[in-house]
């Protein structure tokens, strides 16, 4: 379908999609990397108290629903012939990049939840946990600024 | 208790069985083969590993089967769109109306029936109720039913397979499955910090539960989802020109 304006419900959808995705993405990494491979985070941190619990399991739920509900939505989108990439993908970036910065600056040193590694000192993994989000962010709010600026031809 | 719970089991798929002879329509085979299964996951529970008080990882192989894998079936299976096709008109008239009463509407709510759902796992293994049971096969029972009955309910709640008089958006299902799950994650996790006393396995307890709710929470938002795309508005406003 050749569309040069997709309507705006249908643009809305698609930003929460990616938005969605994006959370789940970032999600999965930080359980399949710092879990699952490098086994920096635990199961159970001792470390952590009762706040950290709920915070975690919060995030486990919210994040990988956010991806099941994200990848419905572009279906949806892509029925409609609504998919406009440099939105998606901004969307996508916003939402990983806004995932890591709150992870690193609210649940790490605001609430002091948890940490990126344990027994070691941490300014290096704090700045190696926020500059990417910060820069992911960034990319992601200028894409989604050119998309905006833009409208992008659908194909 | 157990043989009663398993008389209770095999009565509820003779019935079944019994309705698909009945019912006005052909009935799906795969309805009827959900509904099986979905008694026989709550029949292999009640007969074995959830009896296993002691060992918390027997005994959450079972508390997964029967709260979370036998409810999803049984959801599936649509037992309340077979009841309504089956019963004779009366009958069937006098049911539609019972599940438009209010205390139907709100268990059928996932906004209640979800909460609900937690906090009777939260008061099992939350308190000393879980010690309690062991050597009282009445109470034991009791929560059985109640764990298969409030996984049932939330369950058929966010999927909403049956008719249901007021249904809320596919939106507000998803983030009431999410929040079970969220509450299913942090009582896993405590259970494996504090686990309750008289207890062995507690640590391998708590990941089975984590692990295993995580893929069946994941399961039933796909079906919630994949429900939502393929539904009847869904596609019609996809159709719909700009």
């Amino acid at each position: 379908m050749a569309d040069a304006h997709a309507r705006p419900p249908a643009r809305r959808r698609l930003l929460v999609s990616g938005l969605l995705l994006g959370l789940g993405t970032a999600g999965a990494v930080d359980e399949i990397v710092f879990h699952q491979l490098l086994h920096w985070h635990h199961f159970y941190d001792r470390a952590s108290g009762a706040a950290g619990l709920v915070s975690d399991g919060l995030l486990h739920a919210g994040t990988f629903s956010a991806a099941v509900a994200g990848m419905a939505l572009l279906a949806d989108a892509r029925r409609r012939g609504r998919f406009v990439p440099a939105l998606w993908w901004g969307a996508v970036l916003t939402g990983a990049g806004a995932f890591q910065v709150w992870d690193g600056l609210v649940h790490h040193k605001l609430l002091r939840l948890h940490q990126v590694r344990y027994g070691v000192d941490l300014t290096g993994y704090d700045v190696g946990w926020i500059v990417p989000g910060v820069l992911l962010l960034a990319a992601g709010v200028a894409l989604l600024l050119r998309a905006r600026a833009r409208p992008v031809a659908v194909t | 208790m157990t043989a009663a719970a398993l008389g209770v089991l095999l009565a509820a798929g003779a019935g079944h069985v019994a309705a698909t002879w009945r019912c006005r329509s052909p009935w799906p085979l795969a309805r009827t083969a959900a509904w099986l299964l979905g008694l026989a996951a709550a029949g292999v529970a009640v007969a074995g590993p959830a009896r296993a008080h002691h060992d918390l990882h027997a005994h959450m192989a079972g508390h997964l089967l029967l709260g979370m894998v036998a409810p999803l079936l049984l959801v599936l299976a649509a037992p309340v769109t077979l009841a309504l096709r089956a019963l004779p008109p009366r009958g069937a008239r006098r049911l539609a109306r019972l599940l438009r009463t209010p205390p139907a509407r709100w268990l059928t709510d996932p906004l209640v029936a979800v909460p609900l759902n937690a906090a009777g796992l939260w008061l099992l293994y939350g308190t000393g109720l879980h010690t309690a049971l062991a050597g009282r096969p009445a109470l034991t029972t009791l929560v059985w039913a109640h764990l298969l009955v409030s996984g049932y309910l939330a369950t058929a709640s966010v999927l909403a397979v049956d008719p249901a008089p007021h249904r809320r958006p596919v939106a507000v299902r998803a983030v009431a499955l999410a929040g079970g799950a969220a509450a299913h994650d942090v009582l896993a996790k405590v259970l494996y910090a504090h686990p309750p006393a008289g207890t062995v396995g507690a640590e391998a307890g708590a990941r089975l539960m984590y692990d295993g709710g995580t893929v069946l929470t994941l399961v039933t938002a796909a079906l919630l989802w994949r429900r939502w795309y393929v539904s009847r508005d869904a596609v019609r406003a996809a159709a719909r020109p700009a």
